[in-house]
């Protein structure tokens, strides 16, 4: 059986002045459809560059990334990134924001009527259809981060990648986006990858949890299955083992075998 | 000096920022219209500038008041041009007309020249901030152009084109184009790259590009460039009229200086002043209006 999306033996330098600082080395992960897969690892691992080479937004070094054991080079709608600042245009209300993406993704196989229905759906989904007239400055960094999500979502992607995604939101609204995104995954069956640094949020939503050396040429150190069932709560999870005990693993690998060296960057 | 231009402009555009987010904030108060309120803001804003350029008045008559003065003080220019300065609108044959149409021919040339220099600036603006290799090859020209005089383009345009008319508004062009291209190259080159990156995902074709996210998102830069380009081209028409003739108000200054009429100069000159303010508020006005959901982050 081939994977849905293979990532096959990728590095990744960066060349600068005759100096090649290699960031990623031999990064091999296969992801089936529907799974919903975490990467985590301390700052300046190199996971938002791994995050860019499956948007196609950088290139590899050397290697492929397969999706449906077709390469892909070049960035695209299939791979629908919500980066971790919203990235809305502000001068288009949310509305018009989505209907950017979807007049270009949707432009041709479906009718206005269709396209606004299903920029409404979308909005629905992330429960914004409140919001549809307003400015991205009008709403606040949990209400942007849902239509950024709302966005991605509308291009119909094979593959959603979640760049920090909660990264600049206070605890609370996290949580609410978090429990989102869960609801969303269960209901829609995205593949999902998501770059984090939250270990409390990697396990809760991930099925798999990829954790990342620390560079220069990180590479995969340690994948982990969390083999807690869906539909997740967290409140009851707080005290439930397999997730303390995942929880555990993930702090160990990121504390104790590969603790962040200052002198490493 | 035109450098400074861009300097001062650039500051005076910077705080609109906030300003517009003010304006934003105090729309769901607006019902509530206290007309003494009104009456109060207006007077701040008019009574200073009042009683300085009555001041200023004083001063002038004053020291134009003596029989040897070489200028004419205010109560001569009031009495002698009291036709400009009254009837703006009267016409009376092919040189003899009003003011205010002299102002409209000028206007008419600054519109078709600033016209032309605002879309070539900001095309041309775009292709220097896009492409790094464009940037190399065209930014040291245009430096070094834009700090050409108006003025010293215009032998060679009257030579290129033979004609008085298009080289005035060659002059037009060539002396607001500057401002025009540099702002867009730098408000296109400052586009964030999230911006970039969306449209990547998306696939925007470069002409997609340009409308949707580029001319959008450099639109503040683009238009303190289109604010200083219509300053300039106010400028550059007076001067280059005043060579090639016509009917505009810059001729109609060289022309009275001719018949050593002091005073219609005079009231020549504060024409000038007022329109070139209005021209500028003008473009003011509708860089704010454009721009009022970029600046909001």
């Amino acid at each position: 059986m081939t994977a849905y999306l293979k990532l096959d033996h990728i590095d990744k330098t960066f060349a600068r002045g005759g100096q090649v600082t290699e960031v990623l080395k031999d990064i091999r992960l296969t992801i089936d459809k529907g799974e919903f897969v975490s990467i985590i690892g301390h700052s300046g691992c190199g996971k938002s560059t791994l995050l860019n080479l499956i948007a196609g937004l950088t290139k590899v070094s050397a290697g492929a990334v397969l999706l449906e054991n077709k390469e892909v080079d070049c960035p695209g709608p299939e791979r629908a990134v919500v980066f971790q600042n919203h990235s809305l245009l502000p001068w288009l209300t949310v509305y018009e924001n989505i209907n950017l993406a979807v007049s270009k993704v949707f432009g041709r196989s479906k009718s206005k009527a269709e396209r606004h229905d299903w920029i409404m759906r979308n909005l629905d989904l992330v429960q914004m259809a409140h919001a549809r007239d307003k400015r991205p400055a009008e709403i606040s960094g949990g209400m942007k981060q849902r239509v950024g999500i709302a966005r991605a979502l509308a291009m119909e992607p094979k593959i959603l990648l979640l760049d920090e995604p909660f990264g600049a939101l206070d605890a609370l609204t996290r949580a609410h986006l978090q429990d989102a995104v869960m609801d969303i995954h269960s209901r829609l069956g995205s593949t999902t990858i998501m770059i984090t640094h939250d270990v409390d949020e990697a396990v809760l939503l991930s099925d798999r949890i990829v954790m990342m050396t620390n560079g220069p040429a990180a590479t995969i150190g340690e994948v982990l299955a969390v083999p807690l069932a869906r539909p997740r709560r967290r409140v009851e999870l707080s005290s439930d083992r397999t997730f303390l005990r995942c929880r555990e693993a993930v702090l160990k690998f990121l504390y104790e075998r590969h603790r962040f060296v200052a002198a490493a960057e | 000096m035109s450098i400074q231009t861009i300097e001062d402009t650039k500051v005076k555009a910077f705080p609109a920022k906030p300003a517009a987010e003010l304006v934003a904030f105090t729309a769901k108060s607006r019902r509530r219209i206290d007309p003494l309120a009104i009456a109060g803001k207006v007077a701040t804003a008019l009574v200073p500038p009042a009683v300085v350029i009555a001041l200023l008045l004083v001063v002038w008559q004053v020291a134009c008041s003596s029989p040897t003065a070489s200028l004419p003080p205010p109560s001569q220019v009031w009495n002698e041009a009291y036709d400009l300065i009254a009837h703006p609108f009267f016409d009376n044959g092919p040189q003899d007309i009003g003011l205010a149409w002299r102002v409209l021919i000028s206007l008419q040339r600054v519109a078709i020249g600033f016209g032309l220099a605002a879309i070539v600036g900001v095309a041309l603006g775009a292709l220097v901030g896009q492409s790094i290799w464009a940037m190399r090859g065209l930014d040291p020209v245009f430096q070094i152009l834009r700090t050409v005089p108006p003025l010293a383009w215009l032998p060679l345009s009257l030579a290129a084109f033979r004609d008085s008319s298009p080289s005035a508004l060659f002059v037009i062009f060539i002396t607001s184009i500057w401002p025009i291209i540099i702002n867009t190259a730098v408000g296109v080159r400052n586009i964030p790259q999230d911006y970039r990156n969306v449209a990547l995902i998306l696939r925007l074709n470069p002409f997609e590009f340009f409308v949707k996210i580029m001319v959008p998102a450099a639109a503040p830069y683009i238009f303190t460039g289109l604010r200083i380009g219509i300053g300039l081209s106010w400028l550059a028409i007076v001067a280059a009229e005043m060579l090639t003739g016509g009917v505009g108000i810059g001729f109609f200054i060289w022309d009275a200086w001719n018949s050593s009429r002091l005073p219609d100069i005079i009231v020549a000159l504060a024409y000038i002043g007022v329109t070139g303010f209005c021209l500028d508020r003008l473009v003011a006005g509708v860089g704010a209006f454009v721009t009022r959901g970029t600046t909001a982050k």
